[in-house]
């Protein structure tokens, strides 16, 4: 790939700034357009990496190179062109309102749907007020907590300079830059994400939540995040946000590695809320994403829950390896696709460990025109006896143009070890609709009840002020759906 | 004025005519019973007159309250204060009763202009409401009409309606699948919530509810329409007699 002029010089002027230790405004910097080896050198130039990372994703670009797009995924949309995105801007300042009168009301109106206060209304909206501040000092002090357990929890990009050498160790050690063609572009090009380190023994006091974070750095749409939990501890990670996300890039492809050591808990819990496009599918996030696990550790522990209401199209199976024995991994899942999003979501549960336990609840709503598939591996390897996985698909169809889909893979290879599949098919009967109305709900508010009903399993899996949340932007997302 | 005032309702379905011009007036204070035999129409009314989708009139109107019902939705006139009892209760997996009855009875009183109840106060009121149904507190746990026996379908019904306070009850088969302990359960909730305010109509095909529910007029449906109305003696003549005679005589 040649690299255009432009890109040479931006190279060549941010190479000379560098002597001088970039002391020039990071606001008005931003790569040219498309991706080459110099892009890859100017991000990482950019936030000052040492050479090591410098080179990792300099390898990771190779390997990218080499590889094509997956296109196993039950999902439709146009070829993307990765010449034509800003692999590295500065964090976009979003235009400062004065009040929220200047805000979309449709935003306003799905805010005050969720029950969001209106300071925090004010927050999201990017609206200038003094009440910014205060968030601000209430991450510090939120840190300063933290600290005091010694448990570090910051952007990536931060800890690459603050604790290189744990980055070093574990970056790339649960998903490989050349695992997947998403996962090795990411690594390529990634700008920011978060970083946990929970030292040995300590259980965190508190949940970690992205949002302390929203008021920083913009993580942009390559996101990395790297969660390690040393012996003993326990950890409960939440990413995202309920409230809507405007976003301007339509590719995301984001990163994340979680590490358990002996006796460790880790618990991701995930509200992806992106914009869906239309209701005929124009615009809309494209939501790659590359999660995965590695219970090293005996008796380690690791859960993902994710809630997916967002983005165009989603292909994203958070993963566990369970390699110490006795480890356990669970996903617990809930994917609502309307009108024209495509999801093809699930999981991989990879026994290598003896006495190694998984569970996999799958809900899937589909409605509108939308397709929405489980996919999930289930690997029993010739060591891991003992083993047992039990997984649940359950799909719900709303109206007579969506899909379902289910495709489980199960590889079995010791017969020592138990596989339980179960997997149902359902749709919100008229029945259960008058039933409601008789009640006096209307069809929204029943229509959300049912379905939320139908997810019980998975929501009360989520962290309690998450969940009530979250079961307000399912009924949110089905808007509309029904009668 | 009437509670509730069926003129001349006539209605079809797939081109069959099931409701052939029924008329029928109901004052606050009083307890009809509608009996009729199988095919009769009974579940169609209660259908009618709750909004079901697809059981519009042809012609002829309802008004609950001096109020025509043609253009409310099922949910409005719930709202509205009718109350319908199912003859087959509906599951809603992994609802829980109480957040059910919850948003029901806070639709009701948004509408009526009363406060909202919080969760402490709803789980008072709910348990006050429900030790004297004898529903246990287990029950409303679990998830609407999952895994209940008929008689336990059939009390969280009777329940429910306590909760909403509803101007005129409809009371769809509210016997049928159940036992003689059970049936006398649910007579004495409905009983309890006969007062000088509401009404209520009992929809049965058997007499023997109506030796607990004593209604204070009986109408023999027949074919689409009343053909018969009366005091509680009517529905002994039927025990007695049998629908055969009263249809052939009327």
């Amino acid at each position: 790939m040649v690299a255009t002029q432009e890109t040479i010089d931006k190279v060549k002027e941010v190479s000379s700034t560098y002597k001088y230790g970039f002391v020039t405004d990071l606001e008005a910097e931003k790569a040219p357009l498309g991706l080459s080896e110099d892009i890859v050198k100017f991000i990482s130039h950019k936030k000052k990496e040492p050479k090591w990372l410098l080179e990792w994703r300099l390898k990771a670009y190779k390997k990218w190179l080499s590889m094509e797009a997956p296109n196993w995924a039950m999902v439709d949309f146009p070829k993307i062109n990765f010449q034509d995105i800003y692999y590295y801007s500065a964090p976009k300042t979003k235009p400062k309102l004065n009040s929220l009168d200047e805000v979309d009301p449709e935003l306003l109106r799905t805010y005050e749907k969720l029950g969001i206060p209106i300071k925090e209304q004010e927050v999201l909206a990017g609206v200038a007020v003094d009440y910014v501040f205060d968030s601000v000092s209430v991450a510090t002090t939120f840190r300063e907590k933290l600290a005091k357990e010694g448990i570090i929890f910051c952007p990536i990009s931060e800890a690459v300079q603050t604790h290189p050498d744990l980055v070093q160790k574990y970056i790339g050690s649960v998903i490989p830059i050349s695992d997947n063609y998403y996962a090795a572009l990411n690594s390529a090009v990634f700008t920011d994400g978060s970083f946990v380190y929970i030292p040995k023994g300590v259980k965190c006091p508190m949940e970690l939540s992205t949002y302390f974070r929203i008021n920083e750095q913009n993580s942009g749409q390559f996101e990395r995040t790297l969660i390690i939990a040393e012996d003993d501890t326990y950890v409960s990670y939440l990413e995202g946000c309920t409230a809507p996300q405007r976003d301007e890039n339509q590719l995301h492809a984001a990163v994340v590695e979680l590490v358990a050591m002996n006796n460790a808990e880790i618990k991701y819990s995930t509200v992806q809320n992106w914009y869906p496009g239309d209701k005929d599918g124009n615009g809309g996030i494209y939501n790659f994403v590359t999660k995965r696990g590695n219970c090293i550790g005996k008796k380690s522990k690791i859960s993902w829950t994710q809630v997916e209401t967002g983005s165009a199209i989603t292909w994203k199976y958070p993963s566990c390896v369970l390699k110490g024995d006795d480890s356990v991994g669970e996903f617990y899942s809930v994917a609502v696709a309307n009108n024209a999003q495509q999801a093809d979501t699930g999981t991989k549960m990879i026994h290598i460990g003896k006495n190694t336990k998984s569970t996999i609840i799958s809900k899937g709503i589909s409605a509108g025109k939308a397709q929405n598939t489980y996919r999930g591996q289930v690997q029993i390897q010739k060591n891991a006896k003992g083993s047992r996985n039990f997984t649940q698909c359950d799909s719900l169809l709303i109206g007579d143009k969506c899909g379902a889909h289910t495709v489980p893979y199960i590889n079995q290879f010791t017969p020592h070890a138990r596989v339980e599949h179960e997997a149902t098919t359902s749709k919100i009967s008229e029945d259960q609709l008058f039933y409601c109305l008789q009640r006096g709900l209307d069809t929204e508010q029943a229509t959300s009840l049912i379905v939320n009903g139908f997810c019980k399993e998975v929501m009360k899996e989520l962290p309690m002020e998450f969940a009530v949340e979250a079961q307000k932007l399912i009924g949110i997302s089905l808007e509309g759906s029904v009668g | 004025m009437s509670l509730l005032e069926i003129k001349n309702a006539k209605l079809k379905l797939d081109d069959k005519d099931i409701l052939k011009g029924l008329s029928l007036s109901v004052s606050k204070g009083e307890v009809h019973a509608i009996m009729g035999p199988n095919g009769s129409g009974k579940s169609t009314l209660s259908y009618m007159l709750a909004g079901r989708e697809g059981y519009e009139l042809e012609s002829g109107e309802v008004f609950l309250e001096g109020q025509s019902l043609s253009n409310m939705e099922a949910d409005e006139r719930a709202r509205s204060g009718l109350f319908l009892a199912f003859q087959y209760p509906v599951e809603l997996p992994g609802v829980g009763g109480m957040s059910f009855l919850r948003e029901a009875v806070n639709s009701r009183r948004k509408f009526l202009g009363e406060e909202e109840l919080d969760h402490l106060a709803f789980v008072k009121e709910s348990r006050k409401v429900a030790s004297k149904m004898f529903v246990k507190d287990e029950m409303l746990k679990r998830a609407v009409n999952v895994g209940f026996s008929g008689g336990e379908k059939k009390r969280f019904e009777i329940l429910q309606m306590a909760m909403l306070k509803p101007k005129v009850s409809i009371l769809d088969e509210t016997d049928s699948g159940l036992d003689v302990d059970a049936l006398k359960i649910v007579s004495d909730g409905v009983n309890a919530q006969r007062n000088d305010d509401n009404a209520i109509v009992v929809i049965t095909h058997y007499q023997r509810l109506l030796d607990y529910i004593v209604p204070d007029f009986v109408h023999i449906l027949s074919d689409g329409s009343i053909i018969k109305s009366g005091g509680p003696e009517l529905a002994l003549e039927v025990e007695k007699n049998g629908y055969a005679g009263l249809i052939n005589a009327a």
